[in-house]
C-alpha cells in the first residue's frame, strides 16, 4: 500500500500536502481501492469557504459512495477539473494526477502522519 | 459467523481479490477493477465463482410432478435439456425465491437458488415434495458453479485443454448439457446473470480449481478477465435481471414485479395459487426500469418523488458502465410505472430529473 512519507493524513483517508499557506488535498490509495472503481466526484467549488471536518463532497464508485471531508479549513483555490472529467485518476494516480481540490489554509484540522495513517489501516 | 470459503479461494487470494460477505459466503467482489471486469464480458469474457450459489437436486419418477406443485411454473412439461426460470411462491403467493431449473433426466431435476435463500428453497422444495415419489437432496455444499460469461466463452471453452466440448457450439441459449472435464462430469448450462451469451459450469468441489485453471489457461489470447461479484450486479441490472432481496422479497408478489408469465396458472394446484389469485390491491406498488440525467446514480433504499412528493423507492442503482448513465430498478405507486413517467430520484436530498423506461436497459445484438 503506498502511503507516501511527505504527506499528512487523516481518520478519514484523506491526503493533505501543505506547500506554504495552500492545502492539495485527495483520497489515499486505501480510500480508493475500497471503494472500487470511482465513477463521479462532487468537488467544493473555488471559492468556498471550508470548515475542517465539514462534509465538503462526495466520490461515488459503481458500488458506493464516499465522502469527502474537509481536512483544513480555509477558502478553496481551486476543483480538480481533470478529476470531475476523468474520475478513474483517483484510482490510477491518487497522490498526483487524482488530487481534489487545493484550499487556502486559515487552520489545519487534525492531520496525522504517514506511519500513524498506517498503523491506522492496519488496525 | 465464519464465513463459507469458496473451493476456490486460495485460487482467489492468490490473484489478490477484494472479498465481500456475500449471503454468508466470503466471495470476490472484484480482482482489479470492477469497471474493466465488467466490460471484459461485454466485449470479450469474465470467468466467475459463483459456487455460493445452491443446488437442489430432485430426483424420482414423482419430481416433475412435486416441481409443478412446489413452483410457480410447469416444470414437468420442459423437454430434457432444458433449463427454465422459475419462482419459489408463499402460501400468500409472494416471492421465497427466484431459481432456474435443469432438467436432467426424465426423473431429474436441478434446482439451482440464491446462496441467501438456499435454506427456505431447500425446506419449501422438500416440505412441498412430501407426496410425491421422489427424493430431494441438497447438494450445496459439494457443488462449485464456475460461469464464463461474454462473446468469447465459447471460443474459450472450447480452447480449454481436458474439456470435452463438443455440441457447446450448438447448444441454444437456456439449454444444458453434460460434459467432461478431465474425466469428471460438468454440467454446462447455457445461461447466465450478465445479459451476455455464456455457460455455466456445475462441477464437484474438488474438480473446480482444476476447471478454473484450465479455463484461465484458455482464456488468456481471449482477454479473459477474472471477474468479481461487483461487476456481477452492474451486469445484471443493464440487463434487466431482478436481484432476490432487492427487486423480489416476501413482500412482493409476480404481477407487481412483472414476472406474472413466470407464474402458469392453467396448473390446477401449487402453492402460492390462491394468493396470486387473490390479486393485489389497487395501490400496489410495481417494478420499473429508471434512467436519470448526469452521473449521480440513485442507489438502493434512495426514495423516488413526483412534484416532491415521495411516490416509490430504488432497489437497485448504478452509473451504468455500458451506457453512461445512471440506470435503476425502483418499486413506485402504479400510477408512475407506465414507461415514459417523469419522476425524480431523491439522490441525497438532491432530486435528479429521471424517466421510467422499458427493461431491459441494455440487450445484446441478436447472435449472428
Amino acid at each position: 500500500m503506498n502511503i507516501p512519507s511527505d504527506l499528512k493524513y487523516t481518520s478519514e483517508h484523506e491526503w493533505v500536502r501543505i506547500e506554504g499557506d495552500t492545502a492539495v488535498v485527495g483520497i489515499t490509495q486505501y480510500a480508493a481501492d475500497a471503494l472500487g472503481d470511482i465513477v463521479y466526484v462532487d468537488l467544493p467549488k473555488a471559492g468556498t469557504t471550508i470548515a475542517a471536518g465539514a462534509i465538503v463532497g462526495e466520490a461515488e464508485s459503481t458500488k458506493s459512495v464516499g465522502e469527502l471531508f474537509a481536512p483544513v479549513s480555509g477558502d478553496v483555490v481551486e476543483a480538480n477539473q481533470a478529476v470531475v472529467n476523468s474520475p478513474e485518476l483517483v484510482n490510477s494516480d491518487p497522490y498526483g494526477a487524482g488530487w481534489l481540490f487545493s484550499v487556502t489554509v486559515s487552520a489545519l484540522g487534525t492531520l496525522i502522519s504517514a506511519d500513524e495513517y498506517e498503523d491506522l489501516i492496519t488496525e | 459467523m465464519t464465513l463459507k470459503q469458496s473451493p476456490l479461494d486460495a485460487i482467489h487470494r492468490e490473484l489478490g481479490a477484494s472479498f465481500t460477505d456475500f449471503a454468508g459466503w466470503d466471495m470476490p467482489v472484484r480482482y482489479t477493477s470492477d469497471l474493466a471486469e465488467h466490460h471484459a464480458v461485454r466485449t470479450s469474457a469474465g470467468l466467475f465463482d459463483l459456487s455460493h450459489m445452491a443446488e437442489i437436486y430432485l430426483t424420482g419418477p414423482g419430481a416433475g410432478a412435486a416441481l409443478d406443485f412446489a413452483l410457480a411454473g410447469t416444470l414437468s412439461e420442459i423437454p430434457l435439456g432444458r433449463a427454465k426460470y422459475s419462482l419459489i411462491l408463499s402460501e400468500q403467493g409472494t416471492i421465497i425465491d427466484d431459481v432456474i431449473v435443469y432438467r436432467l433426466g426424465n426423473d431429474e431435476f436441478l434446482v439451482v437458488a440464491n446462496a441467501g435463500n438456499r435454506f427456505p428453497a431447500a425446506e419449501a422444495i422438500r416440505e412441498r415434495a412430501v407426496n410425491f415419489e421422489c427424493v430431494v437432496d441438497d447438494r450445496s455444499d459439494e457443488i462449485a458453479l464456475i460461469a464464463v460469461q461474454g462473446p468469447k466463452a465459447l471460443a474459450i471453452l472450447e480452447a480449454t485443454a481436458g474439456f470435452a466440448t463438443e455440441g457447446l457450439a450448438e447448444l441454444g441459449y437456456y439449454r444444458c448439457l453434460p460434459r467432461e472435464f478431465n474425466g469428471q462430469a460438468v454440467l454446462v448450462g447455457r445461461t447466465g446473470y450478465t445479459g451476455e451469451d455464456g455457460f455455466e459450469l456445475y462441477v464437484d468441489n474438488a474438480g473446480a480449481a482444476e476447471l478454473w485453471a484450465a479455463i484461465t489457461t484458455a482464456g488468456v489470447g481471449h482477454d479473459l478477465l477474472a471477474c468479481g461479484l461487483a461487476c456481477r450486479d452492474t451486469l445484471r441490472l443493464e440487463a434487466g435481471m431482478p436481484l432476490y432481496g432487492h427487486e423480489l422479497s416476501l413482500d412482493l408478489t409476480p404481477v407487481q414485479v412483472g414476472l406474472e408469465k413466470v407464474v402458469d396458472l392453467t396448473k390446477d394446484n401449487f402453492v402460492g395459487r390462491d394468493g396470486v389469485m387473490a390479486g393485489v390491491s389497487a395501490g400496489a406498488v410495481r417494478l420499473v426500469g429508471i434512467q436519470s440525467e448526469g452521473k449521480r446514480a440513485g442507489r438502493a433504499e434512495y426514495p423516488v418523488h413526483s412534484n416532491g412528493r415521495t411516490v416509490g423507492v430504488i432497489t437497485s442503482g448504478a452509473l451504468s458502465p455500458t451506457l453512461g448513465y445512471p440506470i435503476a430498478f425502483a418499486l413506485v405507486e402504479p400510477e408512475f410505472a407506465e414507461p415514459g413517467t417523469s419522476i425524480d430520484v431523491d439522490v441525497r436530498g438532491t432530486d435528479v430529473p429521471a424517466v421510467v423506461v422499458s427493461i431491459p436497459f441494455y440487450s445484446r445484438k441478436a447472435r449472428s
